[in-house]
């Protein structure tokens, strides 16, 4: 008889998400639901406000793609009024935003999905001779992989791991399961590689803060430019970017490369990583702007799997529904008429697979009806794929000549077939090959900031925003967890109308109307589970996406929100902003 | 109190705690700072440089170093409510030497949603085991704002569907000591931004027992350490300010510490980004910071390792720190002054009594500053 399992919280995400699969005796799962259990309405908030507070507010959907929402909603309110920033500013928001993507890949990883791949109990029975000369067969320069630096490594979490008490974080975690299949050595190898990106992920921070202030949380960009005209016109300070990126992108090459195609050998056979995809269907948008028109990511669409086509993105074709979420109007609407009122219905009562097999009694949630914060947004009426793998294949599509130096090489290094992409270790590849790219190509960006600081040091467009005019504008292009798009409509000189089509809500959005189910969904129907108490199988293919769930249930449209459901605190009801 | 009978009351905590038995038996922190390559010269450097932080008295750097040793005997749970993962974020940056994040290794972090291996009834085991265990012993901080009484359905976690309200209720209930990390779990955060459409609410609106605000969004990993150091060195409640913030960190205005403020007296004006004034440097004020308003040690600690802070990069202070100040201090890029107060400080806020004193105390401060901002600049017309 078939079985529910509820997987409540995912951890090692940003934001709060539950899964939950039916799963036959075979193991395989029959059914899957996944569910965000966070509303935090900022849609409401941002209504009535100046639009140049939005950025800094829409910053706050997320701490960890912290630059993502403060730049694409800089570019909307810009696009709504019109304005052409300046070249300099393009080109330093393009700096900060390599930071943000090479700190974002790195973070996820080795710390956020690196325990999904690595046994970190089995490194302990690793030879660390043997496996420091593993190292150079996936690199020539290997870093953090001398002898005596793993044999440290070891040493580290040999005590960490000989009292129980000691364990923290790692405590009660999946070690020992079937579906890990590094040896010992490897573990050691991507072992020294988590503790090292411990500090790569501080440094990359620095990046971030040179132009930013600070990280998390940036705060530099201003709705025509930007506001780090001293640190760019510093030539210690551009100095400090170039030599702390080089160590970055040196890390990059040499650690997190060699370990994805060394996951790429282990993990090639193993059905739960290879399984094909749900969702064939990748959209990704052009960004990351390196020079005058010159991008390294590519815009377009590709259905089923089908490399031999690109279709163009028509923005016309978005739109977000909401019949199996926790909102009241279910049409498919698009993002500038959108319509967002709660209507939460909760969990049923039911029973499901305990913490020891055991049926135990549990909440689940109905899905029959609504069953998320998350809405469903299709493109022409269709689920897609948004992150690091659609932009890669985007690109190879394209026949960018940059993406396909770096994808060509890695399927030459591993013997994968393409194919091969449209799998759970596709999508984690992607996401390194779009770290090698931006690590191999952006100084292309500061070579250029360098060229243009020499005759024009402008670093910000003025405009006016007229009380008497409307505006809408939108500011789309792909962040590190795929393609985010802002929309804004500004009337009497305040925000009228505010919405975000965020990555994680096209991947983790509850069916559709006709029961179509997004990529995450799709992703788990066929997964065979080894044991329904330890479902490691299903938290790994999640995190493969990089969820990041404060940003997929965010900020929709304000239109139609009757406030006075709600206990609103008499005091707020006469703040006019 | 006098220097000397402060030295001998944490003298004697310390003891106290150092009595307690250690999470860990196999490695001290003293060890482990060795083991991460710090000499024990860096380690009192540390300690000299958070001493000085927490207000102290220069002769007080070994008891803080004691301290820092001492954490190996407090369990660590962390609660994700109605929040962006900015302050774990801001958590795992540590300054230099990375000392307090080795406290963060070192201390024995039961329960953290971002970090940890397990998932699922595994993680919610992790929880309740930690709870019993350390009860009355574990430290709890808690990120985000909290969705309460009848909207609390705006968050669950765990498969039993149970509110964030009730978790954060639960976890506080047998803590050691409580603290609210960042402005959300301070103050109710942005989602707590008119008109607040689930009812998030700040921890100590969930909870009987004292918590202390760290404000900021994100607040700075040394405020977040220094608290808990504090908290070792002290066993009761630091002195808080109004908002019960910890004054050793928001008893500093950030515009008097400001490295413009020599700009701000001499009348030198950034009057839009991107001008002259701006590539040397000028005072922000008038392209809306919100510095002169707002208490915190950005202007002294900064962000990353002192890479930078916001005035630093050419953008104003947002007023992060402050109880709503989404709502409270206007328009990010015009001068607070400029706009009437009645909109401004609205009687806005979770304490109308604090409200009302700030509120004049602001309101005073603003106009000085306003005065002098345009007095300074008739009198010395400089670019």
């Amino acid at each position: 008889m078939s079985k529910r399992v509820i997987v409540d919280p995912i951890t090692r995400i940003e934001g709060h998400l539950r899964a939950e699969v039916i799963v036959g005796d075979d193991g395989v799962v029959q059914d899957a639901f996944v569910s965000s259990t966070l509303w935090r309405g900022l849609e409401v908030i941002a209504k009535g406000r100046d639009p140049r507070n939005i950025p800094l507010m829409m910053q706050r959907i997320c701490g960890v793609c912290t630059y993502s929402h403060y730049l694409k909603s800089t570019m909307a309110v810009e696009d709504a009024l019109g304005i052409t920033i300046p070249y300099n500013a393009e080109l330093v928001r393009t700096l900060m935003n390599a930071a943000l993507f090479m700190h974002d890949h790195v973070v996820h990883f080795y710390h956020l999905h690196g325990v999904d791949w690595v046994d970190i109990v089995s490194a302990l029975s690793a030879d660390e001779r043997k496996a420091s000369e593993l190292a150079f067969k996936y690199c020539d320069n290997p870093i953090g992989t001398g002898e005596n630096e793993l044999k440290l490594v070891k040493e580290k979490i040999a005590k960490f791991a000989k009292n129980p008490q000691g364990l923290g974080p790692f405590a009660n975690a999946y070690w020992g399961h079937k579906t890990f299949k590094f040896t010992p050595e490897q573990n050691l190898i991507a072992l020294s590689h988590y503790l090292k990106a411990l500090e790569v992920q501080r440094t990359l921070a620095q990046l971030m803060a040179i132009f930013g202030g600070k990280q998390p949380h940036p705060q530099s960009l201003v709705v025509g430019g930007v506001t780090c005209v001293m640190d760019i016109l510093n030539p210690a300070r551009m100095g400090e970017y170039l030599v702390k990126f080089q160590g970055i992108a040196d890390f990059i090459n040499n650690a997190y490369y060699p370990d994805i195609v060394m996951a790429a050998e282990m993990y090639k056979t193993e059905p739960s990583v290879m399984k094909p995809m749900g969702v064939k269907n990748f959209m990704a948008h052009q960004d990351f702007m390196v020079g005058r028109g010159e991008y390294l990511f590519n815009s377009g669409i590709i259905m089923n799997g089908d490399l031999s086509k690109l279709l163009e993105i028509d923005e016309d074709m978005i739109t977000e529904e909401a019949t199996h979420s926790w909102y009241k109007n279910d049409k498919a609407l698009h993002p500038y008429n959108g319509e967002t009122e709660p209507n939460y219905t909760g969990f049923v009562d039911g029973e499901t697979v305990g913490p020891d097999g055991e049926m135990v009694k549990t909440k689940q949630i109905d899905e029959s009806k609504k069953y998320s914060w998350i809405k469903s947004p299709r493109y022409n009426g269709e689920p897609m794929e948004v992150g690091p793998l659609a932009s890669i294949l985007v690109g190879y599509v394209s026949g960018n000549t940059k993406v396909t130096a770096v994808v060509d090489g890695f399927l030459a290094k591993t013997g994968i077939p393409t194919a091969a992409l449209f799998s759970t270790l596709g999508r984690t590849a992607g996401r390194m090959l779009q770290a090698k790219l931006i690590a191999d190509n952006a100084l292309i960006a500061f070579s250029n900031l360098i060229e243009n600081l020499k005759v024009d040091q402008e670093t910000c467009a003025t405009y006016i925003i007229d009380k008497d005019k409307e505006y809408k504008g939108r500011g789309i292009g792909d962040v590190p967890r795929g393609m985010l798009s802002h929309w804004i409509r500004i009337k009497n000189g305040v925000v009228e109308n505010y919405q975000a089509v965020v990555p994680s809500t096209w991947n983790a959005g509850p069916m559709d109307s006709k029961g179509a189910k997004g990529p995450y969904e799709a992703d788990l129907i066929g997964l065979k589970i080894q044991d329904l108490t330890q479902p490691l199988e299903i938290i790994r293919i999640i995190h493969s996406y990089d969820p990041c769930i404060a940003c997929a249930v965010h900020v929709m449209d304000t239109k139609g929100n009757k406030l006075s459901e709600y206990k609103v605190d008499p005091l707020y009801g006469e703040c006019s902003i | 109190m006098k220097d000397s009978n402060l030295f001998d009351k944490l003298s004697f905590r310390l003891e106290e705690l150092s009595n307690l038995p250690k999470i860990d038996d196999g490695v001290s922190i003293s060890t482990l700072i060795e083991e991460k390559g710090f000499s024990r010269r860096e380690f009192m450097g540390w300690a000299a440089a958070m001493t000085s932080m927490l207000m102290l008295p220069a002769s007080f750097t070994p008891l803080v170093a004691k301290a820092a040793e001492m954490a190996d005997r407090l369990p660590l749970v962390w609660l994700h409510m109605a929040e962006c993962t900015g302050c774990s974020e801001s958590l795992l940056r540590s300054s230099s030497p990375t000392i307090d994040s080795l406290i963060f290794d070192y201390i024995s972090l039961e329960y953290h949603e971002t970090l940890m291996a397990a998932a699922g009834w595994q993680a919610e085991q992790n929880l309740e085991h930690a709870m019993e265990k350390y009860k009355g012993k574990y430290i709890l901080m808690v990120e985000g704002g909290i969705p309460q009484g009848e909207s609390d359905f705006y968050l669950t976690v765990g498969a039993h569907g149970k509110t964030g309200e009730q978790h954060a209720k639960d976890a506080a209930q047998n803590a050691a000591a409580v603290f609210a990390i960042g402005t959300c779990s301070s103050f109710g955060g942005v989602q707590a931004a008119a008109p607040n459409p689930t009812n998030a609410q700040p921890l100590s609106k969930i909870t009987d027992k004292p918590v202390i605000n760290v404000p900021g969004c994100p607040p700075s990993e040394s405020n977040i350490v220094g608290t808990l150091l504090h908290f070792i060195l002290y066993g009761t409640l630091p002195a808080l300010d109004i908002y019960n913030r910890p004054k050793w960190a928001y008893g500093l205005r950030i515009h008097d510490a400001c490295e413009r403020r020599g700009r701000f007296d001499a009348g030198e004006f950034v009057q839009q980004f991107g001008d002259e004034g701006a590539k040397k440097g000028y005072c922000l004020y008038k392209v809306g910071c919100k510095g002169p308003y707002t208490f915190n040690n950005c202007s002294k600690q900064k962000f990353n390792q002192g890479t930078s802070w916001p005035i630093q990069a050419g953008h104003g202070c947002m007023g992060c720190s402050e109880p709503d100040f989404w709502d409270t201090m206007g328009t990010v890029h015009e001068p607070l002054a400029n706009r009437l107060y009645h909109t401004t400080f609205g009687g806005l806020g979770s304490d109308a009594t604090a409200d009302k004193i700030g509120l004049g105390l602001l309101s005073v401060t603003a106009v000085a500053i306003a005065a002098h901002a345009a007095i300074s600049v008739v009198k010395k017309p400089k670019v």
